[in-house]
């Protein structure tokens, strides 16, 4: 049926399928974890009242359904879903899309800080020491090594230990002014970058290798402009074809992040849903994180496809 | 890539220039390598490397900083922060390494009959992998953590769960090469069951190529697991595990900052370590990348 439908049409509706399923997948996975998670949501709904009587655990089994089977809880869910309705946190009885929004900007601020800051330091040291003398290639790949395996916490906490305890340049912890979000974004942005850096320098010196890179230079181009406007581009690809992972990684280095630096967040959120069971609030995290995943690797592809002119004739 | 040997080379000189031979000379690899025999060491016989004991408190003692008595300095509770380290060896890299083993066998369950059955399990096991790359591979754990509960075998299986679509989507592309290979073929030729093919050359010949990825995913899941422990959803409270230490440490910052940095500091060491061994394994196997 798609036969008649052009590429771009195709691609579109190839990629909204598979969005829905994997989003539908997901949703499913939580809710299903979470049942089995052995204990009791009533006792989450109660909460901290202290009236803890039979009859109140029937009123809230009846108010929120709970006391149907699991299909028929699975499909009201997938109903509600399909709405756009994620519920209700059980322990703090305030809308999900209510709890997620109100925490989403901290959280977006930090991870998209450190974003800039990570991309922005791999393609500067890629682009300066790819290809460079054995000495300064391996004194850096050296330092990024030790960058990619030092765990992200343990970075925080060192910087902590430096420039706030010892130095007092920064905050403790929280979350204000800039000042207060300088070491967490170095904290998240110093393992992830060292990693970009690694890939982006090995597909630029795979690329000054090239015969291209040859005739660019014996045309009179100087190395600089051949690193910048060509091998660059060509190092882009297997950077791009990352983000999904990264962007996941981004995302689970906040909750560490957010706990160390005592900050705000959905990291914070998500740890506190899934010790209290809240499921909804869970369901909804899964729900968006999977989203921005989604929405990630479509821009990466497209990415690519810009990137390297020989990937968009069809296979 | 080497240049092709010459003459001279295949003489074998006794004179071998000192460029030369500082161009073979990988003093990362050797001092990898002595940091692992040392690590298994602190695994088998933490004892040897450290006689105090890791979890018998001392409030005299509590919060000196390192000095001769006490080489790492000691915690809140007076433990001496070294003989932690050493005896945590074992929880943090038996984790790293048990999560591994874990996510590889699971990943071969799940892709080698993706690979082999036909279409239909393809897609259902591939589409179930796509779900969860979808998701952080924390945000996977901390609901594995959510069913099971914290403790240090649940952490490693939270750790392999999260690592299962990527050993998965490796063995299914592997089998899927090796199912057509010509040996393959001449088995079922020779009328060997299909179990036994499978078995005996299927399976060996998709977990080769498996060995480097396997061991770089070491590192990563030491961090993984230490990262889980951090949060406090690992093995419980007096166990000298190394991201346990640093939450500890993490608490009394302003006063002591040995507490926090020297078991990060082992985490750190030890995965630089399996890296450099697992890119050296690289070379070894699959030649320079990028050349």
């Amino acid at each position: 049926m798609n036969r008649r439908l052009p590429p771009a049409a195709r691609w579109l509706l190839h990629r909204a399928v598979g969005a829905v399923l994997v989003l539908w997948g997901a949703a499913s996975l939580a809710f299903l974890v979470l049942h089995l998670v052995p204990g009791d949501p009533v006792t989450t709904l109660l909460g901290a009242s202290a009236t803890d009587s039979a009859a109140l655990r029937q009123e809230i089994l009846r108010e929120y359904r709970l006391d149907d089977p699991l299909a028929v809880q699975y499909a009201a869910f997938l109903g509600r879903l399909a709405t756009g309705d994620l519920g209700s946190s059980y322990q703090q009885q305030q809308p999900v899309s209510l709890i997620i929004g109100e925490q989403l900007g901290d959280t977006a601020q930090l991870s998209l800080s450190a974003l800039v800051l990570l991309v922005a330091g791999a393609l500067v040291t890629a682009a300066a020491t790819a290809g460079r003398r054995r000495r300064v290639r391996g004194a850096v790949s050296g330092a990024e090594l030790v960058a990619v395996s030092t765990p992200a916490f343990w970075l925080g906490i060192v910087l902590l230990t430096v420039f706030s305890f010892r130095l007092n340049l920064f905050p403790v912890a929280g979350a204000g002014d800039w000042r207060s979000l300088v070491l967490p974004v170095v904290t998240l942005a110093v393992p992830f970058g060292s990693l970009l850096a690694q890939v982006l320098r090995e597909g630029m010196e795979a690329a000054l290798h090239q015969p291209f890179a040859l005739t660019a230079r014996s045309r009179g181009l100087s190395g600089t402009a051949l690193r910048l406007r060509h091998a660059l581009r060509h190092a882009a690809v297997p950077a791009v074809t990352l983000s999904g992972w990264l962007a996941g990684g981004l995302l689970g280095g906040t909750v560490m992040v957010e706990t160390v630096f005592a900050r705000p967040g959905l990291g914070r959120v998500a740890l506190d849903a899934i010790s209290n069971r809240d499921i909804p609030v869970v369901v909804g995290l899964v729900l968006l994180s999977a989203a921005v995943y989604l929405v990630v690797n479509a821009f990466a592809d497209l990415l690519c496809l810009w990137a390297d002119p020989r990937l968009r004739s069809p296979a | 890539m080497t240049s092709p040997p010459t003459e001279a080379a295949i003489a074998r000189p006794s004179f071998v220039p000192l460029r030369e031979r500082l161009a073979t000379f990988r003093p990362g690899l050797l001092l990898s390598v002595a940091v692992l025999v040392v690590a298994a060491l602190a695994c088998v016989a933490p004892g040897l490397l450290a006689p105090a004991s890791p979890t018998d408190a001392d409030p005299v003692a509590a919060l000196l900083p390192p000095g001769g008595e006490h080489w790492f300095g000691t915690d809140q509770l007076g433990r001496d922060v070294y003989a932690r380290v050493v005896h945590g060896a074992r929880h943090s890299l038996l984790l790293g390494v048990g999560a591994t083993a874990l996510g590889v066998l699971v990943g071969l369950l799940i892709g080698l009959p993706s690979a082999l059955l036909g279409r239909f399990a393809d897609q259902v096991a591939m589409r179930s992998m796509d779900v969860m790359l979808a998701l952080p591979e924390l945000l996977l754990a901390l609901l594995v953590i959510a069913v099971v509960g914290p403790s240090s075998v649940n952490a490693a299986l939270a750790i392999a769960v999260s690592s299962v679509p990527g050993y998965a989507r490796l063995v299914r592309g592997q089998a899927q090469v090796v199912r057509r290979a010509e040996y393959i073929r001449s088995a079922i030729g020779l009328g060997l069951r299909r179990r036994t093919v499978v078995l005996r050359h299927v399976v060996p010949n998709t977990l080769g190529p498996l060995v480097v990825p396997a061991t770089l995913g070491v590192g990563t899941a030491i961090i993984a697991g230490s990262a889980l422990s951090f949060l406090g959803l690992g093995p419980k409270a007096p166990t000298p595990e190394w991201g346990a230490m640093l939450a500890q440490g993490r608490d009394a910052l302003q006063s002591a900052w040995w507490i926090a940095v020297f078991p990060g500091a082992a985490i750190t060491l030890s995965v630089v370590a399996v890296t450099v061994v697992g890119r050296q394994l690289h070379i070894g196997l699959e030649g320079r990348p990028g050349r």
